[in-house]
């Protein structure tokens, strides 16, 4: 991936909502596509909107998405998964009476011919999920449906992957675990924005970091520059 | 043993062939409920418009059948179904599709669909007249005698043509409807839908592809069940009113949403129905000696008289949603 291009996702001055009222008051954001993106705020920042603004969930007002270069912004979520965007809400991320393999099949829905392939590296990837490939994803702990809902997306072969809130409700072994598959995830080369509320571990495997406030940037630095940022630490990170 | 071939007939013959055509209506609205989540009321009279097809092409071409040796009205089966699921389709297309894009509560397409049963009966009762019609035109209904192997056995086991067919091509709908639901990937995309539709859009699924598909699927399987009720009676424009209830019930009684719920849910109506009414005293007078003498039987001893057949279904329901809302299988809550 050459670093000339343009960047994986570029949006700029994003305005949205719901029903009328906005919740995003224009937001800034750019990724290259080999980086890691920690989206991190207090709560009603709007950092699970702004996932959601860019995976064609919610409408936008105003700026503009682009990714690869190309405006996206509100295109429904199934052209968007055509061009290689993956989505991991927090909740009901599985299709709890589904077998975990079925699961998982349902993410390649668009790339049936890739379902073996797939599967086989997925299965590779979170080797529990094997073990438990017939059983219903709804029987599953709330770790292991985290990795059935991670192995979904991967299954259409993403080229950027937005997970919101992967860690909430896990035990820190749990979210360690999470954190080490979504650096592999990278590492394999494909481009990861994430929203946490484990502000500081997600920040210390950030290329960027962006801290929303009331619908808009506050900081936005490498993931390392806003650790070590004494005002970022003191407002956002608990000191 | 004359009374085993009368129970033989009443019940357990009798209790099928309504067990396999609620189960198959009940099947198509649970589907519908669980894609679309409202209660699709205008279900039963796809299942008329179904039979209805069939006697159209079957007073078109009546000798069609006999060449291949089957009934004509089955042999236009295959044709009626394809008909009823465009009809479904074109349904859906004209009046629910424009409700659900305006984003309106379910309740409001509930209420859509009795305005589609009005309409679909009025129609079909401005070509076909009030009157019943048999389908079987040109052929002859079979009736099958089979005598029981006891000694003294004097009563038959008494089993019709179309019942056969009813009864097979039940189970190979059934039997499809398994093979689709869990090996095809529409069919699991189907119950992906159901289970989280955000999901099943966020993970690329069209949404809009899987709901044609499951009113093509509803609108085939009414189309059968319509049309064997109506080669095993009388084709009748409100054939609907007697099979909307014990379908509702059926559906609700298996778990809604609940594909093999409903398919349980037919059966246990089916039975209840005709055990209802069954007269137990033809079962209990062979052992009249051996009750003390006081106890005389009474001539009848049916639960309810067959003319309130259509309240069996009705109790059963209340039962339900009092002690097991959720269904025999735990559907999705209503």
């Amino acid at each position: 991936m050459s670093s000339t291009t343009r960047p994986l996702i570029d949006a700029r001055d994003v305005h949205g909502g719901y029903g009328g009222m906005n919740i995003l008051n224009g937001v800034n954001m750019t990724l290259e596509a080999d980086e890691v993106g920690v989206i991190v705020g207090p709560n009603g920042a709007g950092k699970s909107t702004m996932l959601k603004a860019i995976f064609g969930l919610l409408y936008v007002s105003q700026g503009e998405i682009l990714l690869n270069g190309q405006p996206i912004q509100n295109l429904p979520p199934n052209q968007l998964v055509q061009r290689g965007m993956g989505f991991v809400p927090q909740e009901k991320n599985v299709f709890p009476s589904l077998s975990v393999q079925e699961n998982l099949e349902m993410g390649a829905f668009l790339k049936p011919q890739n379902v073996k392939r797939m599967l086989a590296q997925v299965y590779e990837f979170f080797p529990p999920l094997y073990e438990k490939r017939r059983q219903p994803a709804g029987e599953l702990s709330g770790g292991q449906r985290q990795m059935v809902a991670m192995g979904r997306a991967l299954m259409a072969e993403p080229s950027l992957l937005l997970l919101d809130e992967p860690t909430a409700g896990l035990s820190p072994l749990y979210m360690h675990e999470i954190f080490d598959r979504v650096k592999q995830i990278n590492a394999a080369g494909v481009g990861i924005l994430m929203v946490e509320q484990n502000a500081k571990q997600a920040l210390a495997i950030a290329d960027k970091g962006f801290v929303l406030a009331a619908g808009q940037n506050r900081f936005t630095d490498t993931g390392a520059a806003l650790l070590a940022d004494p005002d970022v630490a003191k407002s956002f990170l608990g000191g | 043993m004359n009374e085993l071939a009368f129970f033989i007939n009443n019940v357990v013959i009798s209790g099928s062939v309504s067990g396999s055509i609620y189960a198959i209506g009940a099947i198509g609205v649970t589907l519908i409920f669980s894609i679309m989540r409202f209660a699709h009321f205008a279900h039963a009279d796809m299942m008329t418009f179904g039979a209805f097809m069939v006697l159209l092409l079957t007073t078109l071409f009546p000798a069609a059948g006999a060449s291949l040796g089957v009934p004509t009205g089955v042999l236009m089966l295959p044709l009626a179904m394809l008909l009823t699921a465009v009809l479904a389709v074109g349904i859906d297309k004209t009046f629910y599709k424009p409700l659900r894009a305006h984003g309106v509560k379910p309740i409001v397409l509930v209420i859509g669909s009795l305005g589609v049963t009005l309409i679909l009966q009025g129609l079909i009762r401005l070509f076909s007249g009030t009157g019943g019609q048999s389908l079987y035109v040109d052929d002859r209904k079979e009736i099958f005698r089979l005598a029981l192997p006891f000694e003294g056995a004097r009563a038959p086991i008494v089993i019709t043509e179309p019942q056969i067919y009813l009864f097979v091509i039940t189970i190979i709908a059934v039997v499809a409807l398994h093979l689709f639901l869990n090996r095809s990937r529409l069919g699991k995309a189907m119950r992906a839908m159901s289970d989280n539709p955000e999901l099943a859009q966020a993970s690329g699924i069209n949404t809009n592809t899987i709901v044609a598909v499951t009113w093509m699927i509803a609108g085939a399987l009414a189309a059968i069940a319509g049309t064997l009720l109506s080669l095993d009676v009388t084709f009748k424009p409100d054939l609907s009113f007697f099979l909307l209830l014990p379908i509702f019930a059926a559906a609700i009684v298996g778990g809604v949403g609940h594909p093999y719920g409903a398919i349980a849910g037919g059966f246990v109506v089916g039975f209840a129905e005709t055990l209802a009414v069954f007269n137990w005293n033809v079962l209990l007078r062979p052992f009249q000696e051996s009750f003390p003498a006081w106890l005389e039987l009474p001539s009848n001893l049916a639960f309810v008289g067959t003319e309130y057949k259509i309240v069996v279904p009705f109790f059963i329901l209340i039962a339900i949603l009092v002690w097991r809302p959720t269904g025999l299988f735990k559907g999705k809550v209503i």
